[in-house]
């Protein structure tokens, strides 16, 4: 049992990192929640694997070097040559927002607690703590309007659907996990160029000013 | 053989980014594509070829795809050696390697028979084709390749989220959980139904927005408007039609779970949300690559619309995967040279481009007259094949629907293109250096001729690859 213990510590921190990225102006930290998040998520296959073998250590090693230290990095150069520092004025502000997200939060848990899973202990809080993480990860998306924001809203949204996949261990194959770190990455690359851009181009990361293509 | 066909792109893509000279680089393109469709017709030849391991497998619905994007990738590589001489101040390092990778890519989806896996390359079919989008730079395409990179990798999550969902549902129902394809099939009927039920649902709203169906197409008039001409072919033959595979999968579990009338239910509707929406976005249209866009939400409508009829209109869809994706090439490149003679892609300046670009203009109104299903043009056949399928199953009100719906969009795009080709140049128009050259007709022209002759007679070879691939989807392991 004390595995479960452990990792429902985890997914409660995790969880606790959801309303910290909620409720902070500064871009620079949220690029470090959602880094330590992605971090901290790395660490748990080592927990629930009975036998480690060194593909799984590699793919533990890959998310954590990938998510806890790339992203944030590559994410924090562009933050750097767009020379913002705060989220100014987000369409939801940051203090109701992590109202907003702890009703979100609490509704899951309470509802997933009738139900019950099958497949995994009953005290286990993967998937409602998944849950959460994909309608924090909705709320920034919605909510903010720095390109770079939109970008750290899908992050969050991406480590929710990570959290799931911990389920079916079995299911899901090593090349498979990989291919969605190779993507996560490359996704993040070609989109910090094309941020860097809009900042050159419209002299300004508000997605609000992209707003040229439309139906007259 | 899958892995010859996925990695020779992938390491040709290596190879054009060393390439020194620009102008000789696309020709990297005719070859990784005759290459390609030479290979593609071997695989059909040898049936023997087409099973790898338990994950990579060429089934017919596959074939018919893999064959459809290797034509159209042929013709679209050939266009774009002539594209990128008209763009030779620039660049064209990443767009030849973007579009290696993406026919690497796409056949890494045609032949995925891991569910998983098929949605590592779908998400690599949305990163490689990003910067292709990009390719001009301007301010407009920044915007457009920033909402297809947000809306799509939204989407895509969502699909993965739906994918995971999947594999739970054989949990939840005590089973031991796999995204092997064969293995899901078989496990159909005894998947947990409501977690089966919100897998479909996510995957649908995922891969839907890959192809582009209402309510979620928004990213894709932007997209198709900015990009350059050929990579709207690709997107609109390629992109949709790989996206529209993966759901086909999905369907086909699902039917194997006993769920038709669920999904069924839900497919007609956004099909003809999607023909709906559409026509009414095509109607009064002055942007004629945007209206394109339009024509390619309709036509995946379509395709939903076959789905949601089932087994009566089954052929009917198949075969137009491939009318659909080979028309969209001839259009997409059609207008791409007309934009580029006019340097403007508003029909209050392009008009009478039949004066100022014959072959084209041409080859743009035949293309229109093909898409929206008339005589004799391959799509008249699988949009009158799924309509026989929609009576044949006794679905009066979908059939009179579509009807509507193709009519509304005859008349909405029927306006935008006459107008383009119709009438006299503007006396004020600024000078472009760019007419009509055999090496950006010549693909069209041969495309078109396709199109034609899928419309008089579908060869028996490919007729029997059509009917592989409803016999496949009609199959119970």
């Amino acid at each position: 049992m004390l595995i479960i213990e452990m990792l429902n510590a985890i997914l409660v921190i995790v969880m606790i990192l959801n309303l910290f990225a909620l409720g902070n102006s500064r871009i620079q930290t949220v690029i470090r929640i959602v880094g330590t998040q992605g971090a901290l998520l790395g660490l748990v296959p080592l927990l629930l694997h009975t036998d480690l073998t060194l593909p799984v250590v590699l793919a533990s090693a890959a998310a954590i070097l990938l998510k806890g230290l790339a992203i944030p990095l590559m994410m924090t150069r562009s933050l750097r040559a767009a020379q913002i520092k705060r989220e100014a004025e987000p369409l939801i502000g940051f203090v109701p927002s992590i109202v907003l997200g702890a009703i979100v939060t609490g509704t899951i848990l309470l509802v997933s607690s009738r139900l019950a899973p099958t497949g995994i202990p009953a005290e286990s809080l993967i998937i409602p703590t998944s849950l959460a993480t994909i309608c924090t990860g909705f709320i920034l998306l919605i909510t903010r309007y720095k390109a770079i924001s939109q970008v750290l809203g899908y992050l969050v949204l991406e480590n929710g659907i990570y959290i799931f996949g911990m389920l079916l261990v079995e299911a899901i194959p090593l090349v498979v996990e990989m291919g969605v770190l190779l993507d996560l990455f490359v996704g993040i690359f070609v989109v910090s160029i094309i941020t860097n851009h809009i900042n050159q181009a419209f002299s300004s990361m508000d997605t609000r000013r992209l707003v040229s293509l439309r139906e007259e | 053989m899958a892995f010859i066909l996925i990695l020779f792109p992938l390491v040709l893509a290596g190879i054009a980014a060393l390439i020194p000279s620009n102008r000789w680089r696309p020709w990297v393109l005719p070859v990784a594509g005759v290459a390609h469709l030479a290979l593609t017709v071997l695989v059909l030849q040898r049936p023997d070829m087409r099973v790898t391991n338990a994950w990579l497998v060429l089934d017919p619905p596959g074939v018919i795809v893999l064959l459809v994007v290797s034509i159209l990738y042929l013709f679209s590589a050939f266009y774009s050696v002539g594209y990128l001489q008209y763009r030779a101040e620039r660049s064209n390092r990443v767009f030849v390697a973007c579009l290696l990778i993406f026919l690497g890519v796409i056949g890494l989806v045609t032949w995925s028979h891991h569910l998983g896996l098929m949605w590592v390359a779908i998400e690599a079919t949305t990163l490689s084709t990003a910067p292709l989008i990009y390719f001009n730079h301007s301010k407009l395409s920044i915007e457009a390749t920033w909402k297809y990179l947000l809306v799509g990798s939204v989407g895509i999550a969502l699909a993965l989220l739906g994918t995971f969902f999947l594999a739970y549902s054989a949990m939840a129902a005590g089973l031991a959980p796999s995204l092997q394809y064969e293995e899901l099939l078989v496990t159909a009927p005894g998947l947990s139904k409501t977690w089966l039920h919100a897998a479909v649902i996510l995957l649908l709203i995922g891969y839907g927005t890959k192809m582009g169906l209402a309510p979620m197409h928004t990213w894709k008039p932007d997209a198709y408007g900015e990009a350059p001409g050929v990579i709207g072919a690709i997107l609109a033959g390629g992109v949709t039609s790989c996206a529209f595979l993966a759901f086909l999968r999905v369907y086909h579990i699902t039917l194997a779970a006993g769920e038709a009338i669920f999904i069924q239910r839900i497919l007609l509707f956004m099909g003809l949300l999607s023909m709906a929406v559409a026509g009414l976005f095509m109607v009064g249209q002055r942007d004629f690559k945007r209206m394109l866009a339009y024509s390619s939400v309709e036509h995946m409508g379509i395709l939903m619309i076959g789905l949601g009829i089932g087994a009566p209109a089954l052929f009917g869809t198949m075969l137009h995967i491939m009318t659909n994706g080979l028309t969209k090439g001839v259009l997409f490149l059609s207008a791409g040279n007309i934009h580029r003679s006019y340097n403007s892609k508003s029909t209050d300046v392009v008009q009478g481009a039949m004066r100022r670009l014959p072959l084209s203009a041409g080859l743009f109104l035949a293309g229109f007259i093909a898409i929206t299903g008339s005589p004799p043009f391959g799509p008249f056949v699988s949009e009158f094949s799924i309509l026989n399928g929609a009576f044949s199953a006794g679905k009066y009100l979908v059939a009179g629907l579509f009807l509507v719906f193709l009519l509304v969009v005859f008349i909405g795009m029927g306006q935008t293109v006459l107008k383009v080709v119709q009438g006299r140049v503007p006396a004020e128009l600024p000078p472009t250096r760019y007419r009509d050259a055999w090496h950006t007709t010549a693909p069209v022209v041969a495309l078109m001729a396709l199109v034609l002759l899928l419309g008089v007679s579908i060869p028996d070879p490919l007729r029997a690859l059509l009917d592989d691939a409803v016999r496949f989807l009609g199959s119970r392991p």
